[in-house]
């Protein structure tokens, strides 16, 4: 008993004169410094951890844009959509930012309660609907055209099944896609209708069936959405929510699918198309700068595939359809100089009757009353009267399997 | 191979030790934790353990705002195992704390929404009261089922917890703002309706005071009421307090209605005081972390303000190192639950002790 006392003693003071021994000071703080502005510092809060493909997307172009820029920043990983997001934030200036960007829609509340509360400090908020007309002059949103890159991976999508078409794998009037939603929210609804109208745009005669699973993250439940469209005779299937629960289902069926946020090229080399997704870190290049240097940046700020915000990411060559490439590229021309319009309401119905006049609720002041026209020059004029969609209709064409 | 079938080791129940005993065993227990999660540090990641354990203490003390947050949470934790007390004395097993704060979370916040043109004097004494009553609501629905049916409380309170949870999903979703988010927000953010006062200039001080206020309150009233004395016969012995004359059952519904009520007043606190929303995860497990706190503290509301204290020291703690090394946060949890296994754990060895079982046989190499 004693040896055994004895050895057990002899390891914990073992370990504990490691523990004393162990390497000393190292640098401390997630961000490095190379040779940055010396007082600038930036904060980050984010939703959840790097299981996340969404707030993964957003650590990806922190990093970016920070290591570009040389600046020292700081993370905080898992802060809800509560009061903890205004502790967090106060803490980030406590310590020394003087930027501070939050990832999520729900923290906006509480990132203007803190804007409100230190002046001198820029609070930047993606996703968020309010800095128009908060009339806080350092607080502001940020959002991208991401119905732009949706509207492309729908021309992927649609090249996709004009050549499962011309294979006789089924006629032209059954060509059917599926989309996964999170919420019926106009964020949502503005995605899944461009990626629609771009599926159309190479293939007329697609309609379109959709189920929400009224969560942003849930793999069972998006897996089962894809099963119920799968059934439902979609022969195409793409998404705006947030796991890979639904590609994993399409890999296994051999369902070609288009993707978001992130690549799934490597999961499901067979039947990923292509992804588009927001990158952020041409905006958070932008802001840092703009707060570095004193300037004044825009209360509302819009990522395009012009800027850079909204971009397509790998292209499986081998699931898409021949030449995808070069329309892609013809496409992206088009919507750059503006002879091309998502939303061009010559191409779309809504209850049989094409819209001329559409009231928005972009002012969002808790009213929910509709006040802006969105509709002039034949297109519904998405994402330019504040950062963040206000599409909200559902199209003909369209089949939601909840309703 | 033993031949002998006795176990090796038996365990004793202790006497009645030396209050610096006790003490003294906690803190080994707590030097053992600090040794074995610095060894886990270095083993898992390569950062200095020292210069952890130093994050960990700059998470609660880095500053004053670090500082206040640890005092509100402390208090707040406080505030709901405070609340618990009274019932565990009685050996009335409410883990129930959750659904009753969040009831009473769901009364203020009913509260500050449909009267938000009211002005603050008509407003908060309503609050304050209906979300009192709400909690004490949850809380004695399950003790009057135990006091006329016998139903187990310990089952019965933890699903009203899931009760409530759910309740406030629903509201969630009906008084959503902004539109979309299926949240709250702030509420009121300009006509600060239903905002309780900040004192001391500070927003966390009115908190901060009442559970202070109520600490002693508790201590007085377990110790030196007749109330007091009569829940701890309840709880030594249901037959002698009968004997004796008590009505067990309005002791239990009594109990859990002042258990229920301060709960409540926590949700009031959370409500009203900081965070000025309401979620489902507002209380944010403390209903269950105040058991931890209670037990440990040996139900005395003196004892309790260093348990709960030592829990958000802690789990702030974990925080910290997420934020400054990099490391996901559920490293800091592993340090958590490391440490307070050796505090648990520490328990055991106060209780009773470990004797070599005398054999008469030597056992084998």
């Amino acid at each position: 008993m004693k040896k055994i006392i004895a050895l057990i003693l002899a390891l914990v003071m073992l370990c504990a004169l490691a523990a004393c021994g162990g390497e000393t000071a190292t640098g401390n703080n997630g961000g490095n410094n190379g040779g940055a502005k010396a007082d600038f510092k930036a904060g980050f809060i984010f939703l959840h951890d790097e299981n996340s493909t969404y707030d993964l997307n957003f650590m990806n172009a922190a990093k970016e844009a920070c290591e570009a820029l040389g600046v020292e920043y700081v993370t905080k990983v898992n802060i809800p959509e509560s009061e903890a997001c205004y502790d967090a934030a106060a803490e980030l200036v406590d310590e020394g930012c003087t930027y501070i960007f939050a990832d999520s829609f729900g923290h906006e509340p509480y990132m203007l309660q803190a804007a409100k509360e230190f002046p001198e400090v820029q609070f930047c908020h993606a996703t968020g609907t309010q800095a128009h007309t908060a009339g806080v002059a350092n607080y502001h949103n940020a959002f991208a055209n991401i119905f732009e890159g949706r509207f492309l991976g729908g021309v992927a999508a649609g090249m996709k099944l004009n050549e499962m078409i011309a294979a006789g794998k089924f006629t032209a009037e059954e060509a059917k896609v599926g989309y996964i939603g999170a919420f019926p929210y106009a964020e949502v609804v503005s995605g899944m209708t461009s990626f629609f109208l771009g599926v159309r745009y190479v293939c007329p005669t697609a309609t379109m069936d959709v189920t929400f699973t009224n969560s942003w993250y849930d793999p069972t439940l998006e897996q089962e959405g894809a099963i119920k469209l799968i059934n439902n005779d979609c022969k195409l299937i793409s998404l705006h929510a947030d796991s890979m629960g639904a590609p994993t289902e399409c890999q296994n069926k051999g369902i070609p699918f288009v993707f978001y946020n992130g690549s799934a090229k490597d999961a499901c080399p067979d039947t990923y198309i292509v992804a588009s997704y927001i990158n952020w870190a041409p905006y958070m290049e932008y802001s840092m700068k703009a707060a570095m240097n004193g300037e004044t940046i825009a209360a509302d700020w819009v990522g395009t595939l012009e800027n850079g915000g909204v971009a397509l990411k790998d292209l499986n060559e081998s699931v898409a359809a021949e030449g995808t490439a070069a329309k892609l590229e013809e496409v992206k021309k088009a919507l750059l100089d503006g002879t091309l319009k998502v939303f061009d309401t010559s191409t779309f119905t809504v209850e049989g009757k094409t819209l001329t006049t559409y009231l928005a609720d972009v002012d969002d002041m808790g009213d929910y009353k509709p006040e802006t026209e969105a509709i002039a020059d034949g297109y519904f004029h998405e994402s330019e009267y504040r950062s963040a969609p206000y599409f909200d209709l559902f199209i003909d064409g369209i089949t939601n399997l909840d309703a | 191979m033993h031949k002998n079938r006795e176990p090796l080791f038996h365990i004793v129940k202790r006497g009645d030790m030396p209050w610096y005993f006790s003490w003294g065993v906690r803190a080994v227990a707590i030097a053992l934790a600090l040794i074995c999660s610095a060894v886990i540090t270095m083993l898992v990641t390569s950062e200095n353990p020292i210069q952890i354990f130093a994050t960990i203490i700059d998470g609660s003390f880095g500053s004053e705002r670090k500082f206040m947050i640890l005092l509100q949470n402390t208090a707040m934790l406080l505030c709901i195992a405070l609340a618990l007390t009274p019932a565990f004395k009685m050996r009335f097993w409410n883990i129930g704390g959750e659904g009753q704060a969040l009831a009473g979370a769901l009364a203020s916040a009913a509260c500050m929404i449909l009267m938000k043109d009211q002005s603050n004097l008509l407003v908060i004494p309503c609050m304050v009261l209906t979300s009192i009553l709400a909690g004490a609501l949850w809380g004695a629905i399950p003790a009057f089922f135990k006091a006329k049916f016998g139903t187990n409380e310990t089952l019965f309170t933890l699903m009203m917890n899931y009760v409530a949870i759910q309740l406030v999903a629903y509201f969630s979703v009906v008084w959503e703002n902004p539109k979309g988010s299926g949240t709250i927000g702030v509420i009121n953010p300009m006509t600060k309706v239903g905002w309780l006062p900040e004192i001391l200039g500070n927003k966390y001080a009115l908190n901060i005071l009442i559970v202070a206020v109520l600490t002693v309150g508790m201590y007085i009233y377990l110790k030196y009421t007749k109330q007091g004395y009569e829940i701890s016969v309840v709880g030594e012995s249901e037959r002698t307090a009968r004997y004796i004359g008590i009505k067990v059952e309005k002791v239990v519904i009594r109990t859990m209605l002042i258990s229920g009520a301060i709960c409540g007043l926590a949700g009031l606190l959370l409500v009203g005081g900081t965070n000025h929303t309401l979620n489902s995860s507002i209380v944010d497990g403390r209903g269950f972390t105040a058991v931890m706190v209670s037990w440990l503290g040996k139900f005395n509301p003196i004892w309790m303000v260093l348990t709960s204290f030592l829990l958000v020291f802690l789990g702030r703690g974990a925080g910290e190192i997420a934020t400054d090394f990099g490391l996901n946060a559920s490293f800091g949890d592993i340090l958590t639950g490391v440490i307070l296994f050796f505090i648990i754990g520490s328990e055991f060895f106060i209780n009773y002790k470990i004797c070599r079982t005398k054999s008469a046989k030597k056992e084998e190499k």
